[in-house]
């Protein structure tokens, strides 16, 4: 054993100062990842909630004003509280204040990780008018082509609900209600069908027969939002 | 940090990851942000900008707090600094461009994997000063970040026709598909390596060359 490696082993912390060394480097990245978080957290709720709004006037054509609407006990009605859950849709009206249609959000899982879609609903017409991604981690140069391929956002602009959406090959588009898919992404594309089908289901015994929906109450339009 | 910037051997280390130590050309380090984000040039020069600043602040903390860092536990706690930074800058983009973290995604948190930013708090910021180190550390980004650079703009220019979303050739080009696929990433990374190592190859022979002109007349 040479001299060096004597005096390393002299050296050996004990099991304590090693744990303790642990501890502390994990106490110190805690509470810097904490302040971070909560120092980021209402830029980030802002962001959201901004991204959201921008997404219903863009779902839903000829919108100027948007309320919050919140099923609950059976019924839709108009929701006063802040922020949103999984049972609050959007409303659109029109600058008359008439209702024009529903923003409806649905969620799901794509090729990697959960992918949340906004799509804009005339129930009267029984027919989608627009679609937007709020979030996707979808593969950059493949399944992001969702939200950046135009011609595959442009499919929802005026889609047909009954009996229910179907993506089919590019270019193979035939019936009101089938959507191209996306070549070399096929999966993202049918989860993106797949979570609107799912959440027109769901919504589709909530929603009031057409004419009876919730008036407008708040006053948020496109210029506050 | 008392360090002369004017210090040859600083401006050196600095250098060093540029072109001779260069992390993907030479240390092949970093394949997999390398690969994954360089389908275009921006989300190439978002993730550079980002391993920057995660691999300048690592490398500093580590440097100055070398002599607490008991030898057994390094490795876990080199990890524990990095993955402090990561979600800094996490967190950060996701506040001020959320754009970009949108496209970047899941490969911001994967920082904390980059073999090239574990591999210079072991083997360099650990056994020197912290301005070498932060040199060491900027030099090494600056590589990876020309690395990714290189990669995105030749991938975004055949694949899409672009660059920077800016259009190139206008509607008559028929974008190869294929460069922006991970196939894309693995050819041009390959042309690229090739090219380094020829130059590599012909400055070593016109070396030699030299000396063997010199022994010559010698």
């Amino acid at each position: 054993m040479t001299i060096e490696q004597q005096s390393l082993e002299q050296q050996e912390p004990s099991s304590t100062k090693l744990a303790l060394s642990l501890a502390f480097a994990g106490l110190i990245s805690g509470i810097i990842i904490i302040s971070i978080f909560e120092a980021t957290l209402p830029t980030i709720t802002a962001n959201k909630a901004r991204e959201l709004r921008e997404a219903v006037f863009k779902v839903l054509p000829n919108v100027t004003t948007m309320q919050k609407l919140q099923f609950d006990n059976g019924k839709l009605r108009v929701r006063t509280e802040k922020g949103a859950d999984e049972n609050t849709i959007y409303g659109g009206y029109g600058s008359q204040g008439q209702f024009v249609g529903y923003a409806v959000e649905g969620a799901g899982p794509g090729f990697q990780d959960t992918i949340r879609v906004l799509y804009g609903y005339l129930p009267e017409q029984r027919k989608i008018v627009g679609m937007e991604i709020l979030e996707s981690r979808e593969t950059p140069g493949l399944g992001d082509k969702i939200f950046k391929d135009m011609a595959f956002v442009a499919n929802f602009d005026d889609l047909a609900v009954d009996p229910e959406i179907k993506a089919v090959k590019k270019g193979t588009k035939s019936t009101p209600f089938e959507i191209d898919s996306i070549t070399g992404a096929t999966i993202s594309a049918k989860a993106v069908v797949r979570i609107i089908n799912k959440a027109r289901v769901r919504w589709e015994d909530r929603l009031p027969a057409p004419g009876n929906e919730p008036k407008l109450e708040s006053k948020k339009t496109k210029d506050e939002g | 940090m008392a360090i002369n910037i004017k210090d040859p051997s600083a401006v050196q280390e600095m250098m060093k990851g540029l072109w001779r130590d260069n992390p993907v050309f030479v240390q092949v380090l970093g394949m997999c942000p390398m690969l994954a984000v360089t389908n275009s040039a921006i989300n190439a020069l978002a993730m550079g900008l980002a391993t920057l600043f995660v691999l300048v602040g690592s490398s500093a903390l580590v440097s100055a707090f070398k002599n607490l860092i008991p030898k057994q536990v390094r490795i876990s706690l080199y990890i524990v600094i990095i993955a402090t930074f990561v979600t800094v800058i996490d967190y950060t983009l996701l506040a001020l461009f959320p754009a970009i973290h949108k496209e970047l995604g899941a490969f911001i948190p994967l920082i904390v994997a980059n073999c090239m930013i574990l591999g210079r708090q072991e083997a360099f910021a650990a056994k020197h000063t912290v301005g070498f180190a932060v040199m060491d550390a900027i030099g090494m980004s600056a590589g990876f970040l020309i690395a990714l650079f290189a990669l995105g703009s030749v991938r975004e220019i055949l694949g899409n026709g672009s660059l920077f979303g800016i259009d190139l050739f206008g509607a008559g080009f028929e974008p190869w598909v294929i460069m922006i696929l991970p196939p894309g990433g693995f050819i041009t990374l390959g042309l690229i390596l090739l090219f380094f190592n020829w130059v590599t190859e012909r400055k070593t022979r016109f070396l030699e060359q030299v000396v063997a002109a010199e022994q010559a007349k010698g």
